[in-house]
């Protein structure tokens, strides 16, 4: 039997591995916007088991919203990341430290 | 909750925001129309849509108390009216500070203005919102335009490493705010704010408290306070000095706005919780905002950490947890947005060809080169370190009013420590306008309607420092006892 527990523990691992990914990888912008989208899901994930153990729409009703937003977010992130790979020839995540101070 | 009839007189208070979603799609065909040999009609018709969004928000304005529609989706209260003509008028005199430098940088374009009016959509939608869908979609919609307005000229590398940085960091807000929500959803079973409200007293349980930790964070975020401050210094200084402006200012009010509908709305039983946290952001925010403004060679850079610091004053405002401290944090939000404006009009009045004007050293003897440009930018700093009888003085004393009101000393104590050592890097660069030698910069350009705006704009900080009450009691009437 599947508890409201155990989908809370995998939401949760989801939000510390993608959070984790954001802060420890250093190669890739690609890798960050993969990242991204994980964090939205583990939200998306405790919504559904929230709105599917309480009984309630509303929860599964979000995570359209939410799924929309995402898709918009990653077009914009990718838009931006071309921008950067025209001007900069590179995609690598420690590359962008022209900005200090 | 079930009603289905449907009249027109429910959805007029959310005309607004109606209004400038039409508006953003007539920009839309104009600008292919019209705009694209002569941005200027652009900019002109973008102007008049925005002055037409403030007569339609005063028009539909006439609430009395605060009433729900779109089944308690949607506030439609005097604070967010509020909110909504604040942010469509400082929107307007942003983008006319604008026009001209884009123009000579060669990156007058439409979507300029497109990206803007949708940003004031997301602040609109924030201000209004009774649900934490709602809260998710202004955000989102304030966030996404912003990312593509920091990177949207494109020929220019920095710019687009600050977007990149801004987007990733603003997505892990956006996705701690949501983590929050979703836990406070499973421990009340609502996303209604209302019901929030009511269902959310006594002894919060550890789910509660968790969700609550993330929807602080993600607040902190959006705000810019540390120790979530990272991406501000490096989107102040490496976007087009416009869309800084543009961030700096009008979503202040949709951050302000986030916090209180999210907290002193939503959470308003846990209290006692949220206030300690916000208490933490802010004492931080204040300290390192202020002490590393001090080492920052570029104005762009120091303005970022001047904004860190007073988002602390801001946040400070939401920890006594009255409706006092809200009023002040409103009037410090309205004051600090209205004299950041001002700044930044400065520096774009002093840029040139291949000339940004952001260096503090650039300043020196402006005096000479260009008094009444100096003389405005002296008022507009006296402002904003709090020297009377401008009206940041004003906006910093209510403050620290509301903090020892609630019992806070030492708050106001540290508070009024850092305001003194702040005013340090306000008063140099005042220093270096009027009392070093010029260098061999360029002289004044003459740009008469654009100056004039500035100095109405120094002015305003002025005379509502002259007058303290006027707009504090504005501030008192929309956020009630």
């Amino acid at each position: 039997m599947i508890t409201l527990q155990h989908m809370m523990v995998l939401s949760g691992l989801l939000f510390a591995l993608s959070v984790a990914g954001i802060f420890i990888n250093r190669k890739n912008v690609i890798l960050l916007l993969m990242c991204i989208e994980l964090l939205l899901l583990s939200a998306n994930f405790n919504f559904v088991a929230f709105s599917r153990f309480l009984g309630n729409l509303e929860g599964q009703v979000f995570v359209f919203f939410i799924l929309t937003v995402a898709a918009a977010e990653s077009a914009i992130g990718l838009a931006i990341l071309v921008v950067l790979f025209r001007e900069r020839r590179t995609i690598a995540v420690e590359d962008l430290n022209s900005l200090k101070g | 909750m079930t009603d289905t009839t449907f009249s027109l007189a429910q959805i007029l208070p959310a005309m607004p925001e109606i209004y400038l979603t039409a508006a953003v799609c007539a920009l839309l065909l104009f600008d292919v129309f019209f705009g694209l040999k002569a941005p200027g009609r652009t900019a002109s018709f973008t102007l008049f849509l925005l002055l037409g969004g403030a007569l339609v928000t005063l028009v539909t304005a006439d609430v009395q108390v605060a009433h729900l529609l779109f089944s308690g989706m949607y506030i439609a209260d005097n604070l967010a009216t509020l909110l909504k003509l604040a942010a469509f008028l400082f929107v307007a005199v942003a983008l006319y500070y604008s026009g001209d430098y884009l123009n000579r940088r060669r990156i007058h374009k439409g979507e300029y203005y497109v990206l803007s009016l949708t940003a004031l959509l997301g602040i609109l939608v924030l201000a209004s919102a009774g649900n934490l869908i709602t809260v998710y979609i202004g955000v989102e919609l304030l966030s996404l335009s912003l990312y593509a307005l920091v990177a949207f000229d494109r020929d220019n590398g920095v710019a687009a490493e600050a977007a990149m940085k801004y987007f990733v960091l603003g997505a892990i807000a956006s996705g701690t705010l949501l983590y929050g929500m979703s836990l406070v959803y499973g421990m009340t079973g609502s996303l209604s704010l209302d019901i929030l409200s009511s269902a959310l007293s006594g002894e919060p349980s550890l789910g509660l408290l968790l969700g609550l930790t993330f929807i602080v964070v993600a607040i902190g975020f959006k705000f810019g306070a540390v120790p979530f401050h990272m991406w501000v210094p490096d989107v102040y200084q490496g976007a087009p000095t416009p869309v800084t402006m543009l961030v700096a200012t009008a979503p202040k009010l949709a951050s302000f706005a986030l916090a209180f509908r999210l907290l002193a709305e939503g959470m308003a039983g846990q209290v006692a919780a949220w206030s300690q946290m916000l208490s933490v952001l802010a004492v931080v925010s204040i300290v390192l905002g202020n002490i590393v403004a001090i080492a920052q060679t570029n104005l762009r850079r120091m303005l970022a950490y001047s904004a860190i610091s007073n988002v602390g004053f801001i946040l400070l405002g939401f920890v006594s947890g009255t409706a006092d401290g809200y009023q002040a944090a409103l009037y410090f939000t309205l004051v600090y947005v209205l004299t950041t404006l001002g700044s930044f009009g400065v520096i774009l009045l002093a840029a040139r060809d291949g000339f940004e004007a952001d260096e503090i050293e650039q300043y020196k003897g402006l005096s000479k080169r260009d008094p009444l440009l100096a003389l405005v930018m002296a008022a507009l700093m006296f402002s904003t370190a709090g020297v009377p009888p401008f009206v940041g003085f004003w906006a910093k004393l209510r403050v620290l009013e509301s903090l020892i009101h609630g019992g806070h000393l030492w708050l106001a104590g540290i508070a009024v420590l850092m305001s003194v050592i702040g005013a340090f890097y306000y008063l140099r660069l005042v220093w270096m306008m009027y009392f070093e030698a010029p260098g061999d910069l360029p002289g004044k350009l003459t740009r008469a309607p654009i100056r004039l705006m500035v100095v109405v704009n120094a002015f305003a900080a002025l005379a509502l420092g002259l007058m303290p009450d006027a707009l504090l009691d504005v501030c008192r009437s929309v956020i009630p006892l």
